[in-house]
């Protein structure tokens, strides 16, 4: 029983990670059909700048850590808006060069970041409470966990309720619809997308400092081994739906977990596993408008 | 100009010259100080010219895939790594005592491509269920678990991290050693020049051109009754066929394999390549290949040089990073010369891009309908 606990508590906890880089994705992808290789990278960014600025202003402590998830927020926001504004706007409707812009930035800015920081990992120091464990039905589970799921949940809710109550998430809402219709309205879309963009990076970059104590470090490839399970949680939930994604970030981790536990560490097939099995039955996703 | 070069005579007598000319190089003594790291017949040089042509054969094999039928696969590597691996275990495993060692070794090569031909056709059977941008994410997944499996190290077949060593015993004695480059350099010649031959008659067999036309515009080729399904994966197979070809030749050439081949990084790089040569041009994926191979060895060399460490820190973490480098390069590629380094020399013979623009049009159709 403590076992089950256990695994599931931890994988909603990884859920949480694979929503924050998931969610950005889902929305960009839903809007503007570019699907975005960078974004791991404004992941490890947003992680790296994040640490910098704490380990600045003190190490361990609870507002440093804040101070950290903020600014991985914006550094994650702001690169992700320029990403969109420079390069991605300039290739307006043709999805394919999108893809391949977004690749190049992909393994260019890893190789900056294995430049400026190294390619060693550099550990992180987060508040002791953090490191410590919570008794929950004889289950000790790691208390950084929690806080994963609360942000993961604070972000889901704040972006619904963005995306419901405000006149910029009508828009963004009726461009997943039909772009066309909204242009013919006389709406500017390509605002929202930058704005699509910076939401998406703001998430991805607080997920990068979470990141990195889950793990433990920040490294180059942080962001890019995430990305892997991010793009295979958006084709499960189904390509631009969030709450699909929000779902399948859970049923994912949940399933990478026990298979990892009760199969002898074969999580990550079994996840590729449940890809195919999806597509075969469901070609659209589980929550997917259409194929 | 272009008048003499569209005489196909002309370009077959071109095109044997230059293979002429490659088989010719180990015997040749030229140096190109900054483009080889030594003269032509030296093994080093041999050896980086070697890996540029069975990565260009790897490049020409994912233009069919990208170029012809228009697939954005992320896990081609995942073929590349199956060939390399497969010959390495299958060499290691295979040895019936009632076959001469010469004989061990082809049939070695013959069951590694056939393996590989099949994994092609039970990946693709599932992938190609989705097409587009879904069609890529789910082949990455599938390149990731490969690459998840090479690292696990199955009951000590594939060496983990640590990689795969080539087990001489059934390899001929003329394909092993430092000595012997020359000959592992006429292999990868062979190879190349294989992948192309085949390349070029898929590309004009009836399935290249049905599976053109479905690039071009799906729905008129169901509306003509044909479905995409069966020769998209026929196109995918082969495509992995070949990539299997070439990692065997890989093997056998690196006399090993670590598992970086099989990461889905390795596809992206053959991205790049396909993209910087010139997307839907046969010669665009070798050229491509030719270029960043040796761009990257250049450029490195170029990392390590006491030019760059004197430079300022703005200036010397860049310019210490290849794949920087050639990031940035491929961007600017992809932003400003749509048509990659071999689109530069037919600019002015015919209209520019005409793909890319069927391809948008196919796009707006889609979204009006």
């Amino acid at each position: 029983m403590s076992t089950i606990v256990l695994l599931l508590i931890t994988g909603l906890g990884l859920g949480a990670l694979y929503f924050l880089v998931a969610s950005g994705l889902s929305l960009i992808y839903g809007l503007m059909g570019v699907l975005n290789f960078a974004h791991g990278s404004f992941l490890t960014i947003g992680a790296f700048i994040g640490w910098e600025v704490a380990r600045r202003l003190s190490d361990g402590s609870w507002w440093a850590l804040v101070a950290a998830m903020l600014t991985g927020a914006v550094v994650g926001a702001l690169v992700a808006a320029a990403t969109e504004f420079f390069l991605i706007r300039r290739l307006y409707n043709r999805h394919i060069e999108q893809v391949l812009v977004t690749v190049g930035l992909a393994l260019a800015s890893v190789a900056l970041f294995e430049g400026i920081w190294g390619t060693d990992p550099t550990y992180v120091t987060s508040p002791s409470w953090l490191g410590q464990t919570t008794e929950i039905l004889g289950a000790r589970i790691p208390n950084n966990r929690f806080m994963l799921i609360l942000v993961a949940v604070l972000v889901l809710v704040a972006i619904v309720l963005f995306l419901k109550f405000t006149r910029y998430g009508l828009i963004i809402r009726a461009g997943v619809e039909n772009r066309l219709m909204v242009t013919a309205l006389g709406i500017d879309v390509r605002r929202a997308f930058t704005l699509v963009f910076a939401i998406g990076g703001a998430a991805a970059g607080l997920g990068g400092v979470l990141a990195s104590i889950y793990y433990g470090y920040v490294s180059a490839h942080i962001g890019g081994s995430l990305l892997i399970f991010a793009f295979i949680v958006t084709v499960i939930g189904g390509l631009g739906s969030l709450a699909g994604a929000a779902v399948a970030s859970v049923l994912v981790a949940v399933l990478q977990q026990f298979a990892n536990f009760y199969l002898g560490g074969t999580g990550d097939l079994a996840v590729v596993l449940a890809l195919a099995a999806v597509l075969l039955l469901r070609p659209r996703g589980l929550m997917g408008a259409k194929a | 100009m272009s008048a003499f070069w569209a005489r196909p005579m002309t370009k077959i007598t071109a095109s044997a010259a230059l293979v002429l000319l490659m088989v010719l190089l180990p015997l040749l003594n030229i140096t190109i100080p900054g483009v080889f790291p030594g003269a032509t017949y030296t093994p080093g040089t041999l050896q980086l010219l070697a890996y540029a042509m069975l990565i260009a054969a790897l490049a020409l094999s994912y233009h069919l895939l990208f170029g012809l039928a228009g697939m954005l696969s992320f896990g081609h590597a995942l073929f590349f790594a199956a060939g390399a691996y497969g010959l390495g275990i299958v060499l290691r495993n295979f040895s019936p005592s009632w076959l001469p060692a010469g004989a061990t070794f082809v049939a070695s090569i013959l069951i590694t491509v056939l393996i590989g031909f099949v994994v092609a056709a039970l990946v693709g059977s599932v992938s190609l269920r989705v097409t587009g941008i879904s069609f890529a994410m789910v082949t990455l997944a599938f390149a990731q678990a490969g690459s998840v499996v090479v690292r696990r190290n199955p009951g000590g077949q594939t060496g983990g991290d640590e990689g795969l060593t080539l087990d001489v015993a059934h390899v001929p004695d003329a394909l092993v050693g430092v000595l012997n480059t020359r000959n592992l350099y006429w292999l990868s010649l062979a190879v190349l020049v294989t992948v192309y031959l085949v390349v070029l008659w898929v590309e004009k067999s009836r399935a290249g051109h049905v599976v053109a036309a479905t690039r071009e515009n799906e729905l008129r080729v169901r509306v003509l009754g044909i479905r995409p399904y069966f020769v998209r994966l026929l196109i995918f197979s082969i495509a992995g066929a070949l990539a299997v070809l070439a990692g065997a030749a890989f093997l056998l050439l690196q006399s090993g394999v670590s598992p970086r081949v099989a990461t889905p990084d390795f596809t992206l790089t053959l991205l790049v390549i396909v993209v910087l040569g010139g997307v839907g041009l046969r010669w665009g994926a070798v050229l491509g290949a030719l270029v960043y191979t040796l761009l990257d060895q250049r450029l490195t060399a170029l990392a390590g040089s006491e030019l760059i460490a004197g430079l300022p820190d703005v200036l010397r973490i860049p310019l210490s990073q290849p794949l920087f480098i050639l990031g940035t390069l491929f961007i600017l590629v992809v932003l400003f010369l749509p048509g990659g380094l071999a689109g530069l020399t037919r600019r002015n013979g015919r209209p520019q891009r005409p793909r890319a623009r069927g391809r948008e049009r196919m796009h707006d159709a889609e979204e009006t309908t």
